[in-house]
């Protein structure tokens, strides 16, 4: 069904609840920043005939110190002033880094912080709906396999989709262990980071666990933010405004040059930001250096599988974690717009 | 006679204001009461033919009009006879909603006309069409045995085929010294303007079309539409006052002009159609292309033959061609030489000119392959331009009208500081950035079309200029104020240029970097013939101090005639208009290229381009931290607005060998990038320090004002220098543009 810019109703909500029960069917979105909803209005992928704003909700627009020494992100929080929140500078670097290194100061200042986790894949195909692709229309194939599939993954693929979750923001938050805070129909639950998004498997048409009509409400970070080694690095084809072909976010916890606690998270690589709970195992009471980066790099990149345009991916993403694990360890070298410096 | 007042001052476009505020009206903003809105279906498949259309539910809805495809089109004088556009390549012009074949995926294939922009749109998507699908053929690598000769016709005059063999190439070239045999390839870009195409269409009911138009060439426009809809040229007006940047895009009348016109015809009523940017892949475009070169030198370095290929891309039916071909032997001489131009027709839509066809994708295979050369022969990139360095044009053995290629080279050199670089690959780093010097030579037509300008001057002694070209954003209305001002010693305030308009005078589209020395030579003959009206009117009034004076004994300034002894003696402007009886004084003069002189001349503009790059070591990125392009193009008219295009298309240089090209997908047929996400321009961090300079060249010869043109001289020597100072950087050579840093790793 082809559909651009049906006619549509436009609804408020004075507070969450009631937002929920607006959602009762199929075809309501809620709507935030809008930067990714109305694109994929546009190009005849989505049809809602109900928005919802979701903008005038109080307990999504606020900044919270928790008690356990962390801080709560709202949901509709905009990405830039989550970026240059003065906390989030001072504990949570890393995340402000990777948001500063996604699109544009135009979007930044639209998107939010629930939009961004959920916005779809860049994937070329799936914008387009005159052709096949099964994240749209599971069944109809996936014409990036044999395609140009230079973004694509090659991690955690599947036969029916090979498609990268394009986020920035979420690499950081993968790497910083948030917790995602929803709301629906059924009552309140959270999730860990890691448990939030999907690989593709025989459903690349789910990205997430959001089930429909659930509403993210928060995003709550941990009392650790390394904010004394962190570094986040983004390979693209220009350097600004244009989606990673590769990133990384490396966080370490030091004494000296031995790492006591490492977190590396890469972004486009896979359908998820792709972590090794064993890479970071293995650099448990190391040495930083290029070595044990490596080391831990071969243990992340098992099993990568390139395709015949992104092959190059595999070696880029080693070379960028080695080289992410030492502008870490001096975040002071690190260029604005996550530039690699050294 | 020119006081040079204005003429070289680096001035402000006079209409930037405007633009900036948002105030410039653009083809699609002309407010018109009760427009209708018209929404172009495009094809989804590449080959085929329509077998059938529903519009029934898409009819229904409230607010549609009509719906226009080949099955209820009206009939036209076109679809029978033949005509074609001024900028038409040799073959059969593209007709939309002729019939049910479709030869190119984004072909359009039906007009939705509604009340507003939205229910178009929305009922274009509840068209039911079936196809017939037939297998395609888009890629060009893939049908490079395709390849045949161009056909020949009125296009090939600008552009013609590369000179015949000289000398014995295949020998000279199996038996030289030192000798280089590459393979470079392009991808497809398209133009992207950040205007839209777009046509507002007023219908005034009385035979008459007033026609806003995304335009290079409104009078090309007019005569188009009044061929195909069987109009009187008189009838058709064609106006362009602003154009948000076009780059050859706009040289061809756009499939949107011709569906506005049609349904405003049909429906009697006013319409616009704007494309979205999707569609404006769905059009011209700069072809991909494989080049083959083989040059070799003698053991010192001289080149003994030269040979270049060109493969590109064309459609199934024009056969578009650029020439790429025939520019080495342009710049470097050299007694053995083949050439080949061949086109690989596809299912695409033709290709256009886009900003320096032919030369950008060509200058960077020759200056590559040049500085494969240099490496080879252990000298300088620099030293080898030098040392095959010539005054005379070698393909043509004629000289130059004028050519300060050299001191480009030397000032640009020098400003960069060319000394500084070792000649080793690899050899100069900064920290895990491998540091990279790259330089190239640019070359590229100095073209001047036939203009025709009115002067008038008027009872306020003001001098209003008129002439149908457009101004692109290039600074024409500025340059062309200041040229005007100068002829007849006023101020700029005093002069109104009028333009974009095609009731105005003649003139050709606006390409090639023609229109200053078109349009500008035109109002210089324009300007003699006023001056002497001016004097003789002087002299006849009563007791005239001019009554016995010639030409040369007086001046024109501050708006009056002075006698050149004695200034006190002067008569203003206005004066001589109120003598006669207030009436404005006119004249309308025709500026054309002195083709008898010129014949034993080349004309060209010459550039050079230094580069710097800084390439990571081991991510591969690419930063480009700095360059510097000298120009040689005669006489600079505005410095500001001149510098302005050599650093547009220097970034475009940056573009083309970093960031852009549409990506074509083989099985799909279609570019599946097509939108500005992902069709990569540069962005502020991608384009370092650039420094820009004019070489001081007189060129007595070329035209009445010694100017060249500045619009793509710019771009050609940019992406060779880029690709060069990466494998300076690197000891990588990159043979296909754009150059992505993972192939540095
Ligand atoms: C040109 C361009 C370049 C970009 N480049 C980058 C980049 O380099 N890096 C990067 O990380 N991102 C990039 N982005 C993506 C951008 O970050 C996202 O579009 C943005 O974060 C989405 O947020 P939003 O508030 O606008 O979401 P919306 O568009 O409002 O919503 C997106 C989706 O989420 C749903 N939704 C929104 N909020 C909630 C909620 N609280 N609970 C449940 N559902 C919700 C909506 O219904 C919709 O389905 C780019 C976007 C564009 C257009
Ligand atoms: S990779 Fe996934 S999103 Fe892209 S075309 Fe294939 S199925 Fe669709």
């Amino acid at each position: 069904m082809e559909e651009v810019m049906n006619s549509f109703n436009f609804l408020t909500a004075p507070d969450v609840p009631t937002a929920i029960q607006l959602t009762n069917n199929q075809l309501s979105a809620f709507i935030a920043g809008g930067t990714n909803l109305l694109d994929l209005w546009k190009y005849n992928l989505v049809n809602p005939t109900a928005l919802i704003d979701i903008n005038q909700l109080a307990a999504l627009s606020e900044f919270r110190e928790l008690e356990n020494g962390g801080f709560r992100l709202g949901a509709a929080v905009k990405n830039a002033e989550t970026a240059y929140h003065p906390i989030i500078e001072s504990r949570y670097p890393l995340l402000s880094r990777a948001i500063l290194a996604g699109a544009s100061a135009q979007i930044r200042n639209m998107a939010s912080n629930g939009g961004n986790l959920l916005q779809r894949t860049r994937c070329y195909y799936f914008y387009d709906h005159q052709v096949p692709c099964n994240k749209r229309i599971p069944g109809s194939g996936c014409p990036a396999r044999d395609g140009y599939n230079r973004m694509h993954a090659i991690l955690g693929a599947s036969e029916a989709c090979i498609a990268v979750f394009p986020s920035d923001m979420c690499v950081a938050l993968a790497a910083l262990e948030a917790r995602i805070n929803i709301t629906g129909g059924d009552g309140e639950r959270s999730l860990a980071f890691s448990d939030f998004h999907r690989l593709p498997g025989e459903r690349p048409d789910l990205d997430n666990n959001l089930k429909p009509g659930e509403l993210i409400t928060s995003i709550d970070l941990p009392a650790k933010g390394f904010p004394l080694n962190y570094s986040y690095l983004k390979l693209r084809d220009r350097h600004s405004y244009a989606f990673a072909l590769v990133s990384v976010a490396t966080a370490l916890e030091m004494d000296g040059n031995t790492i006591k606690e490492a977190r590396i998270a890469l972004g486009g690589v896979a359908h998820k930001p792709w972590r090794s709970l064993e890479a970071e195992e293995f650099l448990r009471e190391k040495t930083a250096c290029r070595e044990n980066f490596a080391a831990a790099a071969d243990i992340i990149l098992q099993g990568a599988v390139g395709l015949e345009y992104n092959r190059f991916k595999i070696k880029l993403a080693k070379n960028a974690i080695i080289r992410n694990g030492m502008m870490a360890i001096d975040p002071d070298s690190q260029l604005p717009g996550a530039q690699p410096s050294l | 006679m020119n006081t040079d007042k204005n003429v070289g001052r680096p001035l402000s476009r006079l209409e930037g204001r405007e633009k900036v505020t948002g105030s410039a009206r653009y083809a699609a903003e002309h407010p018109l009461e009760g427009v209708l809105h018209g929404y172009v279906v495009s094809s989804p498949i590449t080959k085929g033919k329509i077998v059938e259309i529903d519009t029934l539910e898409a009819m229904a809805i409230p607010g549609v009009v009509d719906i226009l495809s080949h099955l209820n089109r009206p009939k036209l004088a076109w679809f029978d006879l033949q005509y074609t556009d001024m900028d038409a390549p040799p073959g059969t012009v593209f007709k939309p909603l002729y019939d049910e074949n479709i030869l190119y995926n984004g072909q359009p294939i039906a007009l939705v006309v509604a009340r507003d922009f939205e229910t178009a749109r929305y009922a274009s998507t509840r068209i039911v069409f079936r196809y017939h699908q037939e297998p395609h053929q888009t890629c060009l690598e893939k049908h490079l045995d395709k390849a045949r000769a161009p056909k020949k016709g009125l296009a090939t005059a600008l552009k013609p085929p590369p000179p015949p063999p000289t000398g014995d190439f295949e020998n000279a070239f199996e038996n030289a010294a030192v000798k280089v045999s590459s393979e470079y390839r392009h991808g497809t870009e398209h133009h992207n303007p950040i205007e839209l195409f777009a046509t507002t269409t007023l219908f005034q009911g009385d035979g008459k079309l007033t026609i806003y138009d995304k335009t290079q060439g409104t009078i090309n426009n007019q005569l188009f539409i009044a061929n195909v809809f069987g109009l009187h040229y008189k009838d058709v007006r064609v106006l362009a006052p602003f154009v948000g940047g076009a780059f050859g895009s706009g040289l061809r009348p756009q499939y949107q002009l011709f569906l506005c016109v049609m349904a405003a015809l049909h429906l009697k009523s006013n319409v616009r159609v704007v494309l979205d940017r999707k569609q404006m892949f769905s059009f011209s475009h700069r072809p991909p292309a494989v080049q083959q070169m083989r040059f070799a030198t003698d053991i010192n370095g001289r080149l003994i033959a030269l040979g270049h290929s060109t493969f590109a891309e064309t459609s199934n039916f024009e056969d578009y061609t650029e020439p790429t071909s025939n520019w080495s032997h342009k710049l470097y001489p050299a007694p053995n030489t083949l050439f080949e131009q061949k086109v690989v027709p596809l299912d695409v839509y033709t290709p256009m000119d886009m900003r320096a066809p032919g030369g950008s994708t060509a200058l960077h295979a020759i200056e590559c392959t040049m500085d494969e050369l240099a490496y080879k022969l252990n000298i300088d990139p620099l030293e080898l331009r030098l040392l095959n360095y010539s005054d005379v044009d070698p393909s043509a053995g004629k000289p130059y009208t004028s050519k300060a290629l050299r001191e480009c080279y030397l000032k640009a050199a020098a400003k960069f500081g060319w000394d500084k670089r070792s000649a080793e690959p690899r050899s100069m780093q900064r920290g895990n950035k491998l540091v990279g010097y790259g330089m190239a030579t640019g070359i590229w037509d100095a073209f001047q079309f036939p203009s025709r300008v009115q002067i008038m001057i008027n009872s306020e002694g003001k001098m209003i200029v008129d002439n149908a070209t457009t101004d692109i954003g290039t600074g024409t209305l500025t340059v062309m104020t200041q040229i005007a001002a100068d002829e007849l010693g006023l101020e700029m305030a005093d002069v109104e240029f009028r333009y974009g308009d095609s009731k105005k005078p003649f003139s050709m589209f606006q390409g090639g970097s023609a229109i200053t020395s078109s349009t500008g030579v035109a109002i210089v003959i324009a300007a003699r013939s006023m001056r002497k009206k001016l004097l003789k009117k002087a002299a006849e009034m009563d007791g005239s101090p001019f009554r016995k004076a010639k030409e040369e004994e007086v001046v024109f300034s501050s708006g009056h005639i002075h006698l050149k002894n004695d200034p006190t003696i002067n008569i203003s402007l206005k004066d001589i208009v109120a003598f006669n009886k207030g009436a404005a004084i006119r004249t309308t003069k025709m500026g054309r290229p002195h083709m008898l002189k010129l014949r034993k001349y080349s004309l060209a503009t010459h550039s050079a381009s230094f580069v710097e790059v800084e390439v990571d070591r081991d991510l591969g990125t690419i930063t480009l931290t700095r360059a510097v392009t000298a120009v040689a193009a005669g006489k600079i008219i505005n410095p500001k607005t001149a510098k302005s295009q050599i650093l547009g298309s220097m970034v475009w240089g940056i573009s083309k060998a970093l960031h852009e090209e549409s990506i074509m997908d083989p099985h799909l047929g279609k570019y599946i990038n097509a939108n500005l996400g992902e069709y990569h321009i540069p962005v502020h961090a991608d384009i370092g320090e650039l420094d820009v300079i004019f070489a001081d060249e007189k060129d007595n010869l070329i035209n009445e004002l010694g100017t060249k043109g500045v619009g793509e001289i710019g771009l050609v020597g940019m992406p060779a220098a880029i690709s060069n100072a990466i494998y300076h950087a690197t000891g990588k050579r990159i043979y296909r543009l754009p150059v992505h840093f993972d192939e540095l790793i």
